[in-house]
């Protein structure tokens, strides 16, 4: 589904992707893990090219993105990013936070998409928050919201960047939950997160990165249980304590 | 208008006390021997009743907040598109929007409109109120154009990439994200540049555009009273800003109230 070939990414003389090779499959959940500065972000965001490679090439189902020619726009309507700081729409109410995109994209009518808001609203549990505005809620709500959002447009794949990172301990249970269920529902994600439980848990490969590089993947049971590379046991003995 | 001339009338055939007071007091002003409440009233009666004088005043207070009114609107609108233009990567936008922005920021607005209108309108004949409008709204939109980007700057860049992560265009992220929060943020001191605008109107007396400064002036030809029109001006502007002002105050915190709810 995604194909990423020799990306590289310099912010300035900043070399932060140093030739990532990968290729994740309809239906796959690919784990992102790392050191803070790793590179995990800056990957994840040039997958829908909200941060432009400096090289390399990345195919979404079969098309070349990185090509100028390429209409990002109406790509990235088939790839929700999901943010660390949830980044709902403050003037806009919850329902009008989901229908937005898709109405002014002209995928759906209003009524359509409203429909469609609550039943993925209802999903995670939050129908009866249709009409208030993000402030009113907390955290964790409002990332579910985030997520409904992103899933109103019918993407293909979801991306994920530390969604549960900016919450208190208390509500990135409730946060996890509703991705479990995406992954059970057969979604295909890439998901940055420093949950190793979650990794565990959902993910079908797991990427660890270091220095702009991925130094080694496998299933979660390979990477936690054996990992083969010292930078790797380093990390995991850090993060796992 | 209408209500104006009903009242002029109601006062006109109630005012022959005021009349008759004026008569009594008028020969002493004449010969010097009034008191100081006798020449206050007189100067008052010559400059405000006398002829329906406050006529003047109200009509001229009128042509003021009209021209203000619609010099507001150019200034919101173009001062938009001059923000935009100003923030866009483009360099061929953002440097004439800069440049211009720096130009009426740097030069008096009384050399702007005397420029408009013996330069550019010299040779046609278009109605002053036009010229006023065309003139202040020019100017205010420099001004508005300043506080609209530093709205447009305040919303997080998180903000834009939600909206474009989602699909929506550029243009469709600012108009229906962006905007409307940045203006948000800048409508207090947008309300503030209008009250501004208010007061920096007068200087249209210049091109002998009858506003509020210009009754005075205009009254003041009439009765040769030395400054009492302006004064009277004056308390009308004072009056009319300050109810200005409380309604802006009222708004910034319903807009507080708005935000941390
Ligand atoms: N817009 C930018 N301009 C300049 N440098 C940047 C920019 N974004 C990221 N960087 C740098 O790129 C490097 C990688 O950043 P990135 O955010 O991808 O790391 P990360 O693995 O996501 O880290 P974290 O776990 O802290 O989120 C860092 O050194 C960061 O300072
Ligand atoms: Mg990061």
């Amino acid at each position: 589904m995604i194909t990423v070939e020799k990306l590289e990414k310099h912010f300035g003389k900043l070399h932060v992707l140093r030739g990532v090779d990968q290729h994740i499959s309809q239906g796959e959940k690919v784990v992102v893990i790392g050191p803070s500065g790793s590179g995990k972000t800056t990957f994840l965001r040039c997958l829908n090219l909200l941060e432009r490679p400096t090289g390399g090439r990345i195919l979404f189902e079969g098309v070349d993105i990185t090509d100028p020619k390429c209409d990002i726009n109406r790509i990235r309507r088939k790839m929700g990013m999901v943010f660390q700081q949830f980044n709902l729409f403050p003037h806009l109410n919850i329902l009008k936070n989901i229908t937005l995109a898709p109405v002014q994209l002209k995928l759906m009518s209003q009524q359509e998409a409203e429909e469609n808001a609550m039943r993925l609203l209802k999903r995670v549990g939050l129908s009866e928050k249709a009409t208030v505005f993000p402030r009113q809620l907390s955290g964790g709500q409002q990332q579910r919201i985030a997520i409904v959002r992103a899933l109103a447009m019918n993407p293909d794949v979801m991306l994920f960047d530390e969604p549960t990172s900016a919450l208190d301990p208390e509500m990135v249970g409730e946060v996890l939950d509703v991705m479990k269920q995406l992954a059970e529902d057969g979604m295909t994600m890439v998901v940055v997160t420093h949950e190793m439980g979650f990794a565990r848990e959902v993910g079908d490969r797991v990427l660890f990165m270091d220095e702009g590089l991925v130094v080694e993947e496998g299933t979660p049971a390979e990477i936690f249980e054996h990992p083969q590379q010292q930078r790797t046991r380093d990390f995991l003995q850090k993060v796992l304590k | 208008m209408l209500i104006a001339t009903a009242l002029a009338e109601n006062i006109a055939g109630n005012a022959s006390f005021l009349e008759n007071w004026w008569n009594a007091v008028s020969p002493k002003l004449m010969d010097g021997t009034a008191n100081f409440w006798e020449t206050i009233y007189g100067e008052i009666y010559r400059n405000v009743i006398m002829e329906g004088r406050w006529l003047n005043y109200l009509k001229g207070l009128g042509v003021t907040l009209e021209v203000s009114f619609l010099a507001a609107l150019v200034g919101v609108i173009l001062g938009t598109v001059l923000a935009l233009m100003k923030l866009s990567r483009t360099p061929w936008l953002s440097k004439p929007a800069g440049a211009y922005i720096h130009l009426i920021r740097s030069t008096p607005l009384l050399l702007q409109v005397l420029i408009i209108n013996f330069g550019i309108f010299a040779s046609v004949n278009v109605d002053k109120i036009i010229i006023g409008v065309i003139a202040c709204g020019l100017n205010s939109a420099a001004y508005v154009a300043e506080l609209i980007r530093g709205g447009i700057q305040s919303v997080d860049k998180g903000q834009t990439e939600a909206g474009r992560s989602l699909g929506l265009n550029g243009w469709q992220t600012m108009r229906l994200i962006v905007l409307p929060q940045a203006i948000k943020t800048a409508l207090p001191s947008l309300c503030n540049e209008f009250i501004v605008l208010i007061k920096e109107t007068s200087v249209l007396a210049y091109i002998a555009l009858t506003d509020l400064t210009k009754a005075a002036d205009y009254i003041r030809s009439r009765t040769f009273s030395p400054f009492t029109s302006y004064i009277v001006s004056a308390l009308l502007y004072l009056a009319v800003i300050s109810i200005f002002t409380k309604l802006v105050g009222k708004l910034e915190r319903r807009l507080r109230r708005s935000d941390n709810r």
